[in-house]
């Protein structure tokens, strides 16, 4: 039953380029220029989808991004594969492959489609109703629910295609090339302001370039040919530049807008290899002017959602812009001038329309009366009652309206059809306008919102400002455009304009029945399924705010975000609840106004690009030694190094057992490094830290703790005094930079008075760390020049030297409770240092070790790790690590709330070592530590921190954070884990070397 | 994205820049003599307005400082910027 339905050749379309495309396995041919929705239709298909929850059989309703039926999957099961693209929206390439979606086995018949019989069963809220109890039954649902739900399937492959970002900066932004927007265009532009006009569609002149009749005429030509020379000659503006296909998704505060570029979606497939997809266009402008036109409004009556009807805007496009026919016998049903309009376009090209229903009674237009000479039946002041035909309309039955607007009368009628276009009249598109921060007003007269207060230097003109008659479209926007590029003329000063649409409209917003609402399916929202009863429903359950109804009956929360529909679930809420609807508000617009694919969100942020990876000079050395790495931060961090097939924790046993025996190298670069200079600069050390810094001699290193105000631990690391007023800090790898950000807010804004200066050396210097017994010997061999007796460079000393020709600074200083030195060395000499210490230590078996390996060995002495073994809880209380605390200090960051009420309490979580009874068994960190497991609920007093089997002690070590640990030493606890409880005793937190032999031999 | 004016650069995108909460809060002198009340005001207590609200902001990307700004958080518009220490241009 294929029938060609294209009657006349048009602008857009290309009747000399044929395309061949694949729809649901069928192939039809369009020509160039055609959308994917005008090109089924010239194929008479008008079914294309169904719909979410009743799976009602649903076809193309408009020709814009407004599109809530005619959503599809292009190219199903391949890599470029897109899920819920507007039909109307897709221009057709040779190749194209599209299918319809959420219905199976097909969309002529789809099984889900029962749900329309049950849809007595399935009110607002079904979900939210039924699923309430058994609680534990609601896995079971959910299964079942997930797997009815969604529209589109989402790719399983990684996308192929080529994202990007560009920034734009402009004097002047206009969004939408309608009339409105081509005027701004060439005003601003002519006027000397850099202009960037942008259109969602392929072709410039919106609604106007296709209105060619002699009912709207500019300077006595139509409307068309008038555009036409003026989009000829705003191209030839060199200031100004055009992007189509350019859709605005977002409009935010100052200006700043987010559009996407759409490239290479219209090419074939094969023209698009290494070719950039989509942009988005990040765009800063001095001025916006919005002119985003108007969307035509449905009409809410009983089975208004069947394929075949159209908005009457989108059956006169169809015909004047693509040479279309929607049908072959198409009824209009309108209540304002605008199908008129349609009407005489499709007589014009030969189209045949049965009969016109007006909702008004008799109005004085000229547009009834041209279609009134061409015998056309206008039934005035009556409505459509219901409409027949499961996959394609059929007939709709029509009923006389009573004075009020509130009843019908009369007997009913039938006229047969096979297309319906709906007009009820024009909603201004100011979604972006109310992104931007700019409130509306309601406007009585005509029943819209439109734009009141501009947040930020911007206009609305054109439709999307209310102005929806020729002559007041232009006259205000030139109006309006005169005030704000402030300018005193503009070329059209002495435009002549006529118009013969008649303003005139019946409003009402749902349409009365000889059915009770109950007994109606009147879609306010056609792609969630919300009908007018569901809205009455919600309201009758006590819901008033529009935002509650919104979530409650999924109006408006389809992809399409009810362009549609919005406004007369507004209305139906505010006649049902009698309130006014300018009290009523709007649910909130948000950003994307249409979808964006995740690809032009991320752009060229993707796989390796994703995020910054930082890695030390000794970075390639740990790759070719088969480092296994570890993310920290932003770094990379070798972990450990195994050999021979070593999994993780036979590795970090070798390298633990040979850092205490003979010697270990670590890489400590990643370790964060700010030098402090300035005469205040030990004041400043004083305040930031716990403990006393005035008296730390020069050449001499500290361990520090800084605490955040609250009192609560926040970084640690040792400080050396270089000089004078000089120091370096070190600080953890992964509170690198905000220890420096918080040192420099103290510094500016509470201390400005002291003379410190900081700088960031983090990556500057590169560190190797070297310790255990033999590490004195490998120093002495890699720098022979320097003295490492132990009385004169003692542990936590320092001392510049050199490596050949190179200067260092060597530390004395460790993180493992072993003799530990760390060279530091200016980053691009560090792989080279490396290897002379691997060279000299090689008769020690040095051994290097990674991250893992070190965090097993400052467990086994105790020491923490800030992040790990505390979180924004802890005070050096709470850690035993009083000893740090001055008690002498007059202040510093943080003391005053280490005697607060809650900080001084016995029983806080404090740090504790953890021993299993069976040596063996290594505890999971995270576990939870409990005392008594008879006593439900059972109390849980702490967790384990850190936990690991240490083979220099040959048994499983873990530190811990136990309410009151302090006090609980030599105490029995248990840990309960899945299968089993694990018996553990409370230790000091020291496991080693408690007399610090090791670290002074 | 606001666009932020830096009492040191000039005009530059938010995305530069750091929030630093509530501003003209002076860390007392002397801490160690305040009622635990009076810590916790100066610790934990901040403002929350809907309209105008002073604050602190970092140019965090940019040249570092630290300055102080006056915005509206009804509609986001920024009244003022000043140097840290200077008096607030607007009431």
């Amino acid at each position: 039953m294929t029938k060609n339905l294209r009657v006349k050749s048009s602008k857009l379309v290309d009747e000399t380029y044929r395309i061949s495309f694949k729809f649901n396995g069928t192939t039809y041919y369009g020509f160039k220029g055609d959308t994917l929705a005008s090109a089924l239709l010239a194929n008479n298909i008008h079914l294309v989808g169904r719909s979410f929850k009743y799976h009602r059989p649903r076809g193309i309703m408009t020709a814009g991004s407004e599109e809530p039926n005619a959503i599809v999957q292009l190219h199903n099961g391949t890599s470029r594969t897109e899920p819920n693209v507007r039909a109307t929206e897709i221009e057709i390439y040779e190749g194209l492959v599209a299918s319809s979606q959420n219905c199976w086995p097909s969309v002529k018949f789809d099984i889900g489609g029962i749900n329309n019989f049950l849809s007595p069963l399935l009110p607002a809220g079904f979900y939210y109703k039924t699923f309430m109890w058994p609680a534990s039954f609601w896995e079971k649902y959910e299964y079942f629910i997930r797997k009815s739900a969604g529209l589109g399937k989402s790719p399983e492959v990684p996308d192929p295609d080529i994202y990007e970002h560009k920034y734009i900066h402009c004097d002047v932004l206009i969004i939408g090339a309608g009339i409105s927007g081509i005027i701004a265009a060439k005003t601003a532009a002519k006027n000397g302001f850099k202009t960037l006009l942008v259109e969602e569609k392929s072709y410039l002149g919106g609604s106007t370039i296709y209105q060619d009749s002699e009912f709207f005429k500019i300077n006595n030509q139509s409307t068309a040919s008038w555009l036409e020379k003026e989009i000829n000659e705003i191209k030839k503006i060199e200031n100004l530049e055009i992007k189509t296909r350019t859709s605005v998704a977002a409009f935010h505060g100052y200006n700043f807008l987010l559009a996407r570029e759409n490239l290479i979606d219209h090419l074939p497939l094969e023209q698009r290899e290494n070719k950039t997809r989509q942009k988005l266009l990040k765009i800063r402008a001095k001025k916006v002017i919005t002119a985003t036109g108007s969307i035509e409004r449905p009409l809410i009556f009983d089975n208004n959602d069947r394929p075949g009807i159209l908005l009457s805007s989108a059956v006169k496009k169809y015909a004047d812009l693509f040479g279309v026919a929607c049908g072959e016998k198409n009824i209009l049903f309108t209540n304002n001038d605008s199908a008129y309009e349609t009407a005489i376009s499709l007589i014009q090209k030969g189209i045949k329309v049965q009969a016109i229903i007006d909702n008004r009674e008799e109005v004085d237009s000229k547009l009834i009366k041209e279609t009134e000479k061409n015998n056309i039946k206008i039934y005035k002041g009556y409505t459509i009652v219901d409409t027949f035909g499961y996959k394609r309309i059929n007939s709709v039955s029509i009923m006389k309206l009573s004075q009020d607007g509130q009843k019908v009368i009369g007997s009913k009628e039938n006229i047969s059809c096979d297309s319906l276009g709906i007009s009820g009249g024009w909603t201004p598109a100011v979604h972006l306008f109310t992104q931007s921060g700019g409130k509306l007003k309601f406007r009585n007269d005509d029943q819209v919102f439109i734009p009141n207060t501009y947040p930020s230097n911007q206009i609305s003109i054109g439709s999307c400002n209310g102005d929806f008659t020729l002559d007041e479209i232009l006259m205000n926007a030139l109006k309006l455009l005169k005030e704000f590029l402030n300018i005193k003329k503009t070329e059209y000063e002495n435009i002549e304009l006529y118009s013969a649409f008649n303003k005139s409209k019946r409003n009402i917003w749902l349409l009365p029945s000889n059915k009770i609402v109950g007994k109606t399916k009147s879609f306010v929202d056609f792609q969630n399924d919300a009908t007018a009863k569901d809205i009455k429903l919600a309201l009758r359950e006590g819901f008033r705010s529009i935002e509650h109804v919104k979530r409650y009956t999924t109006t408006g929360m389809g992809t399409d975000q009810g362009k549609l529909g919005n406004m007369h679930a507004l209305g139906i809420i505010s006649e049902t609840a009698s309130s006014k609807m300018g009290e009523l508000g709007t649910t909130t617009f948000r950003p994307p106004y249409t979808p964006l694919t995740f690809g032009t969100i991320v752009g060229r942020n993707v796989g390796k690009y994703f995020d910054i990876i930082r890695k030390t000079p000794i970075h390639e050395w740990h790759v070719k030694n088969k480092a296994e790495f570890e993310n920290v931060g932003q770094w990379k961090r070798a972990w450990y190094y195994p050999q021979n097939g070593e999994n993780m924790h036979q590795a970090v046993q070798r390298e633990s057992k040979a850092a205490r025996d003979s010697a270990g190298i670590l890489d400590a670069s990643t370790l964060g490094k700010i030098d402090i200079q300035g005469t205040d600069a030990s004041e400043f050390l004083n305040r930031v830290y716990t403990n006393a810094w005035s008296k730390l001699e020069i050449g001499k290193c500290r361990y520090g703790l800084m605490l955040n105000e609250d009192g609560m631990v926040y970084d640690d690391g040792v400080t050396t005094r270089l000089d004078e007023n000089h120091y370096i800090m070190t600080t953890t790898t992964g509170g690198a930079a905000t220890v420096l950000n918080k040192m420099e807010d103290y510094l500016q804004t509470e201390w400005p008075e002291l003379d410190v200066y900081l700088t960031s050396v983090t990556d500057h210097y590169a560190t190797i760390s070297i310790c255990g017994p033999n590490s004195k010997k490998i120093i002495q061999k890699v720098i022979p020049e320097i003295d490492l007796s132990d009385k004169d460079f003692p542990h936590m000393s320092f001392k510049n030297s050199k490596i050949g020709k190179m200067k260092c600074r060597v530390m004395r200083i460790s993180f493992t409770g072993e003799q530990s030195y760390e060279i530091n060395i200016q980053a691009n000499y560090a792989k080279s240092v490396w290897e002379n210490c691997m060279e000299a230590g090689k008769e020690f078996n040095i051994t290097p070790y990674g991250t893992e390996t070190m965090h097993l060995l400052r467990a086994e002495k105790g020491f923490i790790i800030v992040g790990q073994d505390t979180d924004a809880t802890m005070t050096p209380i709470d850690l035993q690590m009083d000893w740090i605390v001055s008690k002498k200090k007059f202040d510093f960051i943080g003391k005053r709330s280490l005697y607060r009420s809650d900080t001084i309490r016995e029983d806080r979580k404090q740090l504790v070592g953890l021993i299993t009874d069976n040596p063996k068994e290594i505890l999971e960190e995270g576990a939870q530590i409990v005392a008594d497991i008879n006593k439900t609920p059972i109390e849980m007093l702490g967790h384990v921190t850190s936990s690991y089997f240490s083979p220099n002690l040959n048994k499983s070590i873990a530190l811990g954070v136990i309410k009151g640990g302090k006090n609980m030493m030599g105490q029995k606890l248990i840990i309960p884990m899945e299968k089993k409880l694990i018996n553990v005793t409370v230790t000091d937190p020291v496991f080693l070397d408690k007399e610090n032999k090791r670290l002074n031999a | 994205m606001f666009l932020i004016n830096c009492p040191f650069c000039g005009e530059r995108e938010q995305s530069e820049f750091k929030a630093g909460g509530e501003a003209h809060i002076v860390r007392p002198k002397q801490p160690t003599e305040l009622s635990d009340d009076q810590w916790a005001e100066y610790l934990f207590m901040r403002k929350n307005i809907k309209g105008i609200q002073f604050e602190r902001w970092n140019h965090i990307h940019g040249c570092r400082k630290w300055f102080n700004m006056v915005r509206d958080t009804s509609n986001d518009e920024i009244k003022a910027v000043y140097k840290m220490g200077e008096k607030p241009p607007v009431k």
